[in-house]
């Protein structure tokens, strides 16, 4: 696979050290003069030095081949957006990836269509949430084309559906029980299922539906 | 008629007066506040200080209602997204945003995006001054 990294910091230059290890071809872009000087000393003729929004820039790094992977890895958002929309709109480079520094940005990358993106508060949320779940309900899988996510829910005591079979439970339109873990032993979820209080649950909903699904599995909505 | 001026530099600011001399409720957002000095003093509209990618600022800078958006900040990649924004979220009629990249001014202005590039206006100039200079 050709890969092309923009952005040779922390980031860019380790992605640039594994996917070389795995025997893809990979070119990285770096404007900062100390940084390249480093990057070019270890990977010699597959650093490039310039603006990665430049035009010239990417086609001297070979996009107009183009790579089969971009990753927009610079610790700028507003670069980011305009390296992938370059790379896809006018090179035709099949996937990009973005990684988002202040998550407040996420709206715009969402907004011009760019994704999939990765940052890294997001991600040590996400840990975070798994640990705490502080509402009841964790996040582990967001499937944003699809315009669907995957949530786990411990169902609470005194929940509504406690004690029932799935089928009884009045889910909200929009969201399906997955499976259902118990002791240790994870089940597929049928009609029959029985939900028991402490049942960590997986459920497939689309976005906006998670405090209706929490009604259903919490107690008292999981206040 | 409401216009929000997004980066309040030479361009920025004079673009500002100038509007505001017309009559327009212009507010001038800059991410430095000794800015507003560039407004001078009969200065009447509104000056908010922050980044203008931040879309708090730009709600309190009242976009919602703008009828005018220029985005003129010394960074071409921001004005690029600022512009998309003000267009595509906001829905803002009128979007003009300055890059200095003639290669990505073209390629934004095609996909709908009102760019000015005073670099491409300089060489167009320049090169015409030299060629009124050729022998007929």
């Amino acid at each position: 696979m050709y890969v092309l990294i923009a952005g040779g910091g922390k980031v860019g230059a380790n992605l640039m050290r594994t996917l070389l290890r795995s025997k893809h071809e990979v070119t990285v872009i770096e404007q900062n003069h100390d940084r390249f000087d480093k990057l070019e000393a270890e990977f010699e003729h597959q650093a490039i030095r310039g603006d990665a929004t430049e035009l010239f820039v990417l086609e001297r790094a070979g996009i107009k081949r183009p790579p089969d992977l971009l990753v927009a890895a610079t610790g700028d958002d507003e670069d980011n957006i305009i390296i992938c929309q370059l790379a896809r709109e006018r090179y035709g480079v099949p996937k990009v990836i973005a990684r988002i520094n202040d998550p407040r940005n996420q709206t715009y990358f969402d907004l011009l269509g760019i994704s999939p993106t990765i940052s890294a508060t997001g991600a040590i949320m996400a840990l975070i949430e798994h640990e705490v779940p502080e509402h009841g309900l964790i996040h582990l899988l967001e499937l944003r084309q699809e315009n669907l996510e995957i949530v786990e829910v411990t169902v609470g005591k005194g929940a509504a559906c406690e004690g029932r079979r799935i089928d009884d439970v009045n889910l909200p339109e929009g969201a399906r029980v997955i499976s259902v873990v118990r002791n240790g032993h994870a089940e597929i979820a049928g009609h029959e299922t029985l939900l028991e209080a402490g049942d960590q649950v997986l459920a497939i909903l689309e976005p906006g539906k998670e405090d209706a699904l929490r009604r259903v599995l919490l107690r008292d909505g999981g206040a | 008629m409401r216009a929000i001026v997004i980066g309040c530099g030479r361009v920025g600011s004079a673009v500002a007066r100038e509007l505001d001399a017309a009559g327009w409720d212009v507010i001038a957002v800059d991410e430095d506040e000794d800015a507003l000095g560039r407004l001078g003093e009969g200065w009447t509209g509104g000056f908010v200080v922050g980044h203008g990618i931040d879309q708090h600022l730009l709600k309190e800078a009242g976009i919602e209602e703008a009828e005018a958006v220029v985005v003129s900040t010394n960074g071409d990649n921001t004005n690029l997204v600022i512009a998309q924004v003000a267009q595509k979220l906001f829905n803002v009629p009128t979007v003009v945003a300055r890059v200095l990249d003639p290669a990505r001014a073209d390629f934004y202005a095609e996909r709908g995006v009102r760019t000015i590039c005073p670099t491409s206006d300089a060489i167009k100039t320049l090169v015409a001054a030299v060629r009124a200079g050729e022998p007929v």
